[in-house]
């Protein structure tokens, strides 16, 4: 009790401790969720309880179980991070780590850490946040907008179609989205470790959320440090939509807008060029 | 034939020591073309970059995948990370003053990065911290520029054909591997240095920086592959000094 409430204390105030040297740079580092203040200190024990075995003690992604799994643990030393709602090359929100942490990676062997309080998130934030001078020296970047939804209807995810074509989504997820397209074999991390792209037919949430928001920002943001880049620049925000609208009538889900695509379908199919490399698809 | 990357000094004390030169002024221009540094101090360093050892061989490029491009080469491109030319000389080395020379703005002209034909050109662009480069998609199809900074941020985004050119700048010294995910052949590097005394070696292996005032330099080369060699070079008023370099080549 008495460590907890002097590391509350000296992440709060540390710049006033700058005599104490370490506690004062990872006081610069603390996280904020909502009302709660994330504590570096408390952060380090969870830390080496909870995440040591495969982020390493030096939170490099080479702990001892780092070997035996793929995709790789995230390095935290690197600061690049793949779920974020700032632009492609800043750095995620606290909420972003936050969210992160919580959520868990699907395909991953990073696990959802729900079960432990939200305090204790907080904390953990606040300390992977000690592993890269990065944290120091820029800020996070500023989350992009995301627009109000438009209701799907069959002509937007049709138009969302056509942008699956021309942005070449196919050349990685496959015409059919899974996750096969003739370049999926070689892709390959920040790292140069093999990767795969999404397969949309697993059905699986996405690895940074599962809400139609959540996908809006994977392409708009692009997951920094792999092959997924970010449309921010080439997409305008209502392509956007009809892009997530299109996207999911791909996953075998009984979701909203595949309701409309399959009652659309099967008057119209015969219009539709077919996705992918196809001479002259549209 | 010499290939510089470096761009004159935006503002240098043309007008001041324009009177003195004007008799060097014809050597010069003939030298170094119309717009090169014209004072009549200012000393070269140039030379000749060269391998021992044996490099790896440059492959034929497969583009297949990528139709578009494939049309675009009636011969297969080749690796680039590599060049070499006769007598061992060795290209696409970045050589530039690490240490003596004056820091000086960043030059306000864009560099210019193109993919084109699922190449990038200049396989090495050279630039200065905070100068701007321009990253343009001439071709019909899609690439995703990924430069893989670390000291720098790393960001990665997709330019469809026709997409406006992409701006970019970087605020530290850094050599950043460039490559596209979608053309896993698509390598480059973006040398992003602090001084505007750069230089790439051209296949001949031959370099020269040019516009320095007399003193000691420290001039560094890097190779993507064989690392990086220093060397103190003293430049003489109006004379020129040499720096070759000799990399030991790696076969892989």
């Amino acid at each position: 009790m008495n460590r907890i409430l002097l590391g509350a204390w000296a992440a709060g105030f540390g710049l006033l401790l700058s005599g104490v040297g370490v506690r004062a740079t990872q006081a610069q580092t603390v996280a904020h969720v909502g009302n709660l203040t994330g504590n570096v200190a408390a952060g380090k024990q969870d830390y080496r309880r909870y995440c040591v075995g495969c982020h390493g003690p030096g939170g490099d992604g080479l702990g001892e179980n780092a070997l035996w799994i793929d995709p790789k643990p995230r390095d935290f030393t690197a600061a690049v991070f793949k779920c974020r709602s700032t632009p492609t090359g800043t750095l995620p929100t606290d909420e972003d780590l936050y969210h992160s942490v919580s959520r868990g990676f699907v395909t991953t062997n990073m696990p959802a850490w729900d079960p432990l309080t939200r305090q204790t998130r907080v904390d953990l934030v606040a300390y992977i946040k000690t592993f890269s001078p990065k944290w120091r020296t820029e800020g996070p970047g500023n989350p992009i907008t995301v627009p109000a939804e438009p209701p799907a209807t069959a002509e937007n995810i049709l138009h969302g179609r056509q942008l699956f074509q021309k942005l070449e989504c196919w050349k990685c997820h496959g015409s059919a989205g899974h996750g096969d397209g003739p370049s999926a074999s070689t892709l390959t991390d920040s790292k140069d470790n093999p990767i795969r792209p999404y397969n949309f037919a697993s059905g699986s949430r996405f690895k940074c959320g599962e809400t139609n928001q959540d996908l809006y920002r994977i392409f708009m943001t692009g997951l920094d440090g792999t092959p997924m880049p970010s449309f921010a620049d080439v997409v305008r925000p209502a392509d956007a939509w009809d892009l997530v609208h299109f996207l999911r009538t791909m996953q075998p889900l009984p979701t909203r807008e595949a309701a409309i695509w399959h009652a659309w379908l099967p008057a119209h199919a015969g219009q539709l060029k077919p996705l992918g490399p196809a001479e002259g698809a549209q | 034939m010499i290939y510089l990357t470096h761009t004159p000094k935006n503002g240098v004390p043309m007008q001041t020591k324009l009177v003195s030169s004007l008799a060097l002024l014809a050597v010069a221009t003939s030298a170094i073309g119309a717009l090169g540094r014209p004072a009549a101090t200012a000393g070269t360093i140039s030379g000749h970059v060269t391998y021992t050892g044996t490099p790896p061989k440059m492959r034929p490029i497969d583009m297949a995948k990528e139709p578009s491009c494939a049309k675009q080469h009636s011969t297969p491109v080749m690796t680039e990370s590599v060049v070499t030319g006769p007598a061992n000389a060795l290209g696409n080395v970045v050589v530039y003053i690490s240490a003596g020379a004056q820091s000086s703005a960043p030059p306000k002209e864009a560099v210019r990065y193109d993919q084109k034909g699922c190449e990038y050109i200049p396989h090495v662009a050279v630039l200065q911290v905070g100068q701007p480069m321009g990253i343009y998609n001439d071709d019909q199809t899609s690439h995703n520029i990924h430069p893989l900074a670390k000291v720098n941020p790393e960001w990665n985004k997709s330019q469809p054909p026709g997409s406006p050119p992409i701006k970019a700048t970087y605020d530290k010294p850094e050599f950043i591997a460039v490559k596209c995910n979608v053309h896993p052949w698509m390598h480059g590097t973006f040398a992003v240095l602090t001084t505007d005394h750069h230089a790439l070696s051209a296949q001949d292996g031959t370099f020269s920086l040019e516009g320095l005032p007399p003193g000691k330099y420290t001039v560094t080369a890097w190779h993507e592959r064989f690392g990086t060699q220093t060397q103190e070079v003293t430049v003489g008023g109006g004379k020129a000094a040499t720096a070759d370099f000799v990399f030991k080549a790696l076969p892989y």
